[in-house]
């Protein structure tokens, strides 16, 4: 498939949009900047289709915003032959520096080691281009990475020939140089002036076609792989800002509880090394001049806490309401048999190793904030309303995130720590310890599921999924970054379900609705959101079903499959798995399947269940078609990260409520998998029927987490229905 | 406050501290050196990993009366000056890291274990409870198996 065809495909998917064309075009600067803009025909504005209903793509969705605002994209290259681009999405371990770099260095013709990608300030202007998030970076970056890397080659090439007296045809470029057929060559570096210059490009400024890409679609390891094994990689606490002093919080002992009191201030402000001790909303912040201090001093604090707003609930009450929020299943006919289905899963805590944190400088009328952000706009918004100083006296800076798995679109320690330097009139870096984090911090909402086939004889008649989940908090949404509120996006939780879960097997009429369960806890998006439950635990029934009708799950799956593509990844996941081989007794298989994010993927994982206390999933196959994968060693990483998820939310880890608090503390206890519940095999294949490319960093979550499911169901001859298992 | 004199990453450093505070917290705050990371501060985790005369420790639950006059490594101080420690060439080579926050402690840890044990079986590299959240198991397993070779 040629660029162009690919380019087009990618405006095509944008139902409704007029059509547009990319030009790129320079900005004033002493070195080469390019930026890229959108020409629209008539409104400027996307309309899309109404979200409402279900597969509602959310990067086809934000494609056009994110093209749009490309104009403020800054890609330059320097006297000293660096290529730099402003990366305005965040990296926070899913690769995406790597593989946005990539597509540079292709474009361009730089080598991968000449590009630098520094997080972009938050800047609202940017609008979804800083929404890093329901993997979409790959896809949204695709067109406007390439183009504006493309341009700055054309440029490049043209001060070149006009500084050699040559014709710009004659010329090639490659390794950060041009180069001459007389065998003259010049970096990249010595062009930066000349080629700012450059009012119109003598050579195509289109990116080449991707039948020609010799870097892209190769397994590329990380370009940062060195800083992050020598401990050179800066995270947010390891930023040097002269004076910020070590925080941290006194939190309550429930969720969402209040200080009443602080009972011995005064005595604790006069410990060693404690700078203050101030209240707010979420506790009483203790600073000094070292963590060690913080926390000794946090320890001796004696506070009042009244109750939180939870504080009478615990697990068998939440169980209980979610059960009652779901709607009722149809009753069957007469002639009509069921196969049902009841599932309930646990809140999950992200659980990054690095906790929330975040360093705050905030002034009398401007503030700074250092913090690993997803959407580094609403990090902004957000601290600014609550330290009372307008959007732009803020600057956000994003660093380098350990972890996220959805928690850093949320900037709830960027948020303390500024209120906390507000206070004390000074700089601080705020810790969440590991227990605040685990009990204070945001999780998967805990979810109920009821699903109901009903059966005419064998034939599938109709699927029912009645689903209820504790309310996702969507008071600040990560789409409220978005621009154009033309664009139709989730407002809540439930509207989020229905855009994105759909059922990707011919079962007859389909049906499926989301209750949330209003309740004070702090809820997030987590990786892959409702999939992660809601989709693995219809892959379960799916398991169940084909029991019922003495059907093999796999063989089922390729026969009910809503579509080609996906038949052929079920059938590539068979022969490449080796399904159906056989195993020690105690030992199964088992499959699960999801299409999402424009992909499609199948994982097959083989458990050791001989003792059901210690289950091990011994050995998972992934195969995928996500289309044209820019790195197939970033992609790979992702699926291996997912298959942990899904040993870990299926099998090990989660939170439990008792009285209005999280029992859990720590990784002592939150029992998120180790090296001894990894699998000591692990296989990855991709396939490409030919689809644009898809994204990866969730895709494999559901998949895994049914796979070891329905592995575990069959090495067992249980059924489970309560995640996780081992609770 | 007592003074203690320590060799970190090769150097003499002296550093006024509290005796209970905690070693991960003398390197990080006090000298800046910042490649352990904190994740739990309770032995749990292991992000801090680091090595005490040549053993692994967990620098958060070490007090730094406890290291008066020995040699301290962290991840800084692993590689021969330019030249990567095996089991650093062995990551790099295996494209290990993801967030890479837990790899620092993940490194060190796979560093002391081929100090005794040059050939660490299945069962061997299961034992290593270092947490890495991203999931880099699988990578992990092979580059400790790569390292062990070198
Ligand atoms: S911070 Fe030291 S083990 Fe977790
Ligand atoms: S690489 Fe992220 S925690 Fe291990």
């Amino acid at each position: 498939m040629t660029e162009r065809a690919t380019a087009d495909k990618h405006t095509d998917t944008n139902a409704g949009t007029t059509r547009r064309r990319f030009v790129t075009f320079l900005i004033a600067a002493p070195t080469l900047t390019v930026a890229g803009r959108w020409l629209g025909e008539g409104t400027a504005r996307a309309q899309i289709a109404n979200v409402s209903t279900p597969e509602v793509d959310l990067a086809a969705a934000l494609q056009p915003e994110v093209d749009a605002v490309s104009p403020l994209m800054r890609l330059r290259v320097t006297e000293d032959n660096r290529v730099v681009f402003e990366a305005p999405r965040a990296e926070v371990g899913q690769g995406i520096s790597t593989a946005v770099a990539m597509l540079i260095a292709e474009d361009i013709d730089a080598r991968l080691v000449d590009v630098d990608m520094p997080h972009s300030n938050a800047r609202p202007e940017l609008g979804a281009a800083q929404l890093t998030g329901a993997s979409t970076t790959m896809r949204n970056m695709w067109g406007p990475a390439r183009r504006l890397a493309a341009d700055a080659r054309a440029r490049l090439v043209t001060a070149a020939a006009e500084r050699w007296g040559l014709n710009a045809d004659s010329l090639t470029t490659r390794d950060t140089h041009v180069f001459a057929p007389d065998g003259r060559s010049t970096s990249y570096g010595s062009l930066a002036v000349d080629a700012s210059k450059v009012a119109v490009p003598a050579v195509s400024p289109l990116p080449k076609p991707v039948s020609e890409h010799t870097l892209v679609g190769t397994p590329t390891p990380r370009i940062d792989g060195k800083e992050l094994i020598t401990g050179r990689a800066t995270y947010t606490l390891d930023v040097d800002v002269p004076g910020a002093l070590p925080t941290v919080v006194a939190r309550p002992p429930t969720i969402g509880g209040t200080v009443t009191a602080i009972d011995n201030a005064a005595q604790v402000r006069a410990m060693p090394g404690v700078v203050a001790v101030v209240e707010i909303p979420t506790g009483v912040a203790v600073v000094a001049t070292t963590f060690h201090h913080a926390q000794q001093a946090r320890a001796a604090l004696s506070v009042s806490w009244g109750p939180g707003p939870i504080a009478d609930l615990s697990d068998a009450d939440i169980r209980g309401r979610l059960q009652n929020a779901t709607d009722p299943l149809l009753a069957p006919s007469l002639l009509q048999s069921t196969v049902d289905g009841e599932f309930d899963f646990a809140f999950v805590n992200h659980g990054p190793v690095e906790t929330n944190c975040a360093i705050a400088d905030v002034r009398a009328d401007s503030a700074e904030v250092w913090v690993a952000s997803k959407i580094p706009p609403i990090a902004q918004t957000v601290v600014a309303t609550g330290i009372g100083l307008p959007q732009n006296a803020v600057t956000v800076h994003p660093i380098r995130g350990g972890g996220s798995f959805g928690r850093k679109l949320y900037p709830d320690a960027a948020l303390e720590a500024a209120r906390i330097s507000q206070r004390i009139g000074d700089p601080v870096k705020l810790l969440w310890t590991r227990d605040d984090d685990v009990k204070h911090g945001r999780m998967r909402p805990a979810s109920h599921h009821k699903m109901r086939f009903l059966l005419t004889g064998d034939i599938v008649d109709s699927f029912e999924n009645r689903s209820a989940a504790v309310q996702l908090d969507m008071d600040v949404t990560p789409f409220s970054v978005v621009i154009d509120t033309s664009i139709e996006l989730p407002t809540s939780g439930a509207s989020f379900y229905h855009a994105t879960q759909a059922t990707p097997y011919k079962f007859g009429t389909t049906t499926k609705t989301l209750n949330e369960v209003q309740l004070d806890v702090p809820t997030a998006f987590w990786r892959s959101v409702y999939s992660g439950h809601n989709r693995a635990a219809e892959e379960i029934m799916v398991d169940r079903l084909a029991s019922r009708l003495r059907k093999d799950p796999m063989r089922f799956r390729i026969d009910m499959a809503s579509n080609a593509d996906a038949v052929e990844v079920l059938r590539q996941l068979k022969s490449r798995g080796n399904w159906g081989r056989s195993l020690p007794s105690g030992w199964a298989q088992g499959v699960g399947f999801h299409t999402e994010y424009n992909a499609h993927i199948g994982c097959l994982a083989e458990i050791d269940a001989t003792n059901p206390d210690a289950p091990r999933v011994m050995r998972t196959v992934i195969v995928v078609d996500m289309g044209l994968v820019v790195n197939p060693a970033g992609a790979e990483a992702q699926f291996q990260g997912s298959v942990i998820d899904g040993i870990a939310t299926i099998l090990l880890a989660g939170n439990h409520i008792t009285n209005g608090a999280v029992v859990e503390s720590s990784y002592a206890d939150f029992t998120w998998a180790k090296q001894a519940s990894s699998p000591l095999e692990f296989e990855a294949h991709f396939l490409n029927t030919g689809r644009e490319t898809g994204g990866a960093g969730e895709l494999a979550v559901p998949a895994a987490a049914a796979a070891v499911a329905n592995a575990y169901a069959r090495a067992t001859g249980t059924f489970p229905s309560q995640f996780p298992i081992n609770f | 406050m007592p003074t203690y004199k320590l060799f970190v990453n090769g150097e003499h450093v002296s550093v006024d501290a509290p005796a209970d505070m905690p070693l991960l917290w003398v390197l990080r705050d006090l000298l800046g050196i910042t490649g352990p990371k904190y994740g739990c501060g309770i032995g749990a985790c292991r992000a801090c990993t680091s090595h005490l005369n040549g053993k692994e420790i967990q620098p958060c639950v070490v007090p730094i009366a406890d290291c008066a006059n020995k040699h301290i490594t962290t991840i800084e101080g692993l590689a021969d000056g330019e030249t990567l420690h095996p089991v650093q060439q062995a990551w790099l080579e295996e494209d290990v890291p993801q967030c890479g926050f837990c790899q620092p402690g993940q490194i060190m840890a796979t560093a002391a274990l081929l100090k005794t044990n040059k050939n660490p079986s299945d069962a061997d590299i299961d034992a290593i409870a270092n947490v890495c959240r991203c999931g880099t198991y699988c990578r992990i397993r092979k580059a400790i198996k790569k390292a062990a070779q070198a």
